[in-house]
């Protein structure tokens, strides 16, 4: 049997200490798989966020564990986890966070340069990003000059360029309109998701839902259920 | 390594305002510490004017004459015997340093310093444009220095008489020597002995004894015997520097120039500490985003040292070129300025833009290190 993409186990993340403490996630075990395109969704507050970074590697829990095709992620030392966050996942982030003083193409080839590679191939791969997202045109202009649809696609790009395994999505549509949304979704799907790929999207856009094959929900902290996609 | 300094330098140089706010910072503060101590070290350069012109290897003096070449502390002539007769000493002569008053054609008077030669040797004598050094030894006869203090005897030719202390004086040769004085009032070389005839003065008339050692092994017998005569003797450049820290640390010259140079400082640090912090919070959440998309802590370390040596090294540049510029113009249109760019300032200068950059380097170093991508993943 094929290791699943992401295996998490009993996961708690709490903050505040004593009286004051409030947990953000309650012990949640899921999986997912490779080739899969999971949603996680469920109203503001939920602990949507905090799930997604403990299992990128960016928020370490307080208890449980995540296993990444197989391997423990938290066990790791810093670097390692930070090496994780480099080479495996790919971030899209909920207010995009791209460099408004480099170009476009600069802005996609940031993981690139922080796996080393050298500028002139980077910027290459980057163009090449930018392409698949339809903004080959826009590679010399800052971010600051394109649309919230063009952003997104610019930050889609920037999650794609050193080809991780695994991405990760919060709340791609929430500052775009619905066409927008759905054009991207549709296209994340169609075009970024293969067989050998997994990605956890974070939303409470019902408009997207048809784009999932599999739907988490969430509700204070906790998995209340899951759903498949298409037949929400 | 290089591939992520690239990405800092762009980051930097692309935010244009605040990377010339940094550089006018530092280019600024730089530009005052050089202007500021190079002053300062033009006047220590022409307060040791004499030491310098007459070039003796060791000086020997009253040793409480070791502040400035104008107090000096006459001596009786047996050192002047005493000091021939130490083993070791090559020859030894001695050299007359005072002021007297010439009376100009309007009836003026102007001061002037009057540096009287060995009769025998004329051991120290300046280098002449015009006129014949065994000159001097002609009645009245006197060499004139051509500096910047030269016009103030109404520019002086070879032949033209003047009056010093109601003496008849003549000029009989032009000199010019390697380095002005400080204190702004021409130069004249006569010998000694006319010297000390012609300028009242105590008992006493030898102002030092300069002596020239069969070597410089013998240098420290030389001074030790000096001292055991209640005198001493100084090197060259032991005099010159007992002249500057005299002007460093006993006048307000040198605490002014301290002072100065420290505010300099201080206002250099606050432009630019607290400018690169501004920099540091407004790219707070990219540092955030690079973290979170792998970058490790001492990565973002190099940015930011990186960006601030950067700085600092081009403020630097920028501000010695100042520096080194309004110098030369200056000395162009000012005959009297003085300044000397030393390789004791460019490390000062140096050495202070380094702290400051330290210390902004440091500011954002701890205020990035402090990120938590988890913050920036929320937004
Ligand atoms: N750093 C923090 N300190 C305190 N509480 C936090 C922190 N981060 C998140 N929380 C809390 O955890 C809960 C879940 O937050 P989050 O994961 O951002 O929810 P969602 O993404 O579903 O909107 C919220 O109640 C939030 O207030
Ligand atoms: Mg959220």
């Amino acid at each position: 049997m094929p290791k699943a993409a992401i295996v998490a186990d009993k996961l708690n993340k709490w903050f505040g200490v004593g009286e004051a403490r409030t947990y953000a996630v309650k012990e949640v075990s899921f999986e997912a798989n490779w080739g899969e395109m999971l949603y996680i969704v469920g109203p503001s507050g939920s602990g949507k966020t905090t799930l997604l970074s403990m299992i990128s590697g960016i928020l370490r829990p307080n208890s449980g564990s995540v296993a990444i095709d197989g391997r423990d992620l938290w066990s790791q030392s810093d670097d390692e986890i930070a090496d994780f966050r480099l080479n495996t996942i790919g971030f899209v982030f909920q207010d995009y966070h791209l460099f408004p003083r480099l170009t476009t193409a600069e802005n996609v080839a940031i993981p690139l340069i922080l796996q080393k590679r050298n500028w002139g191939d980077a910027l290459s791969t980057a163009a090449q990003c930018l392409k698949i997202v339809d903004l080959a045109d826009k590679a010399q202009l800052p971010p600051t000059k394109l649309s919230g649809g063009e952003q997104q696609r610019v930050a889609i790009a920037r999650a794609i360029v050193h080809q991780p395994a695994i991405l990760v999505f919060d709340e791609p549509t929430a500052s775009l309109d619905g066409d927008t949304g759905r054009k991207i979704v549709s296209f994340v799907k169609a075009e970024i998701l293969t067989s050998k790929r997994c990605i956890i999207l974070v939303t409470h856009d019902s408009r997207i839902f048809e784009y999932s094959d599999r739907i988490m929900e969430m509700e204070d902290g906790r998995i209340t259920g899951f759903q498949q996609g298409q037949t929400v | 390594m290089k591939q992520i300094l690239i990405l800092a330098y762009k980051l930097l140089v692309n935010d244009k305002g605040k990377y010339f706010a940094l550089l006018v910072g530092t280019t600024f503060s730089v530009f005052l510490i050089v202007q500021m101590t190079s002053s300062f070290a033009g006047i220590l350069t022409k307060a040791s004017a004499t030491v310098i012109n007459i070039g003796a290897n060791i000086w020997v003096m009253d040793p409480a004459a070791t502040n400035s070449v104008l107090s000096n502390v006459p001596m009786p002539d047996y050192v002047l015997d005493a000091v021939r007769s130490i083993n070791g000493v090559k020859y030894a002569v001695p050299l007359y340093s005072g002021t007297a008053l010439v009376k100009l054609h309007d009836g003026t008077y102007q001061a002037v310093s009057v540096i009287g030669l060995d009769d025998s040797s004329l051991v120290g004598r300046p280098k002449l444009l015009e006129g014949d050094i065994d000159d001097i030894f002609a009645e009245n006869g006197f060499i004139v220095v051509k500096d910047e203090e030269f016009p103030k005897l109404e520019n002086p030719k070879i032949g033209t008489e003047f009056e010093l202390n109601d003496y008849r004086g003549v000029i009989v040769g032009i000199a010019t020597v390697p380095t002005g004085g400080l204190y702004g009032t021409p130069t004249l070389y006569t010998t000694y002995y006319r010297a000390i005839t012609y300028i009242p003065s105590m008992r006493f008339t030898i102002s030092y004894v300069l002596v020239q050692p069969k070597a410089d092994s013998d240098i420290p017998y030389i001074k030790q015997q000096v001292a055991r005569l209640g005198y001493l003797a100084l090197t060259n450049h032991e005099y010159q520097d007992a002249i500057s820290s005299y002007l460093e640390y006993k006048t307000s010259i040198g605490t002014n120039t301290l002072l100065m140079t420290i505010i300099s400082f201080l206002v250099g640090l606050s432009i630019c500490g607290q400018t690169f912090y501004t920099f540091i919070i407004e790219n707070l959440e990219h540092f955030g985003a690079l973290k979170a998309m792998g970058a490790k802590g001492r990565e973002l370390v190099y940015v930011i040292l990186f960006q601030a040596g950067f700085t600092a090294l081009v403020g630097y540049g920028l501000g010695v070129g100042l520096s080194t510029l309004l110098i030369t113009a200056a000395k162009l249109r000012l005959p009297e300025y003085t300044s000397r760019l030393t390789y004791t300032n460019l490390s000062l200068a140096f050495l202070m833009v380094l702290i400051i950059a330290s210390i902004s380097g440091y500011a954002g170093v701890r205020r990035v290190l402090k990120i938590e991508p988890f913050e920036i993943f929320r937004g």
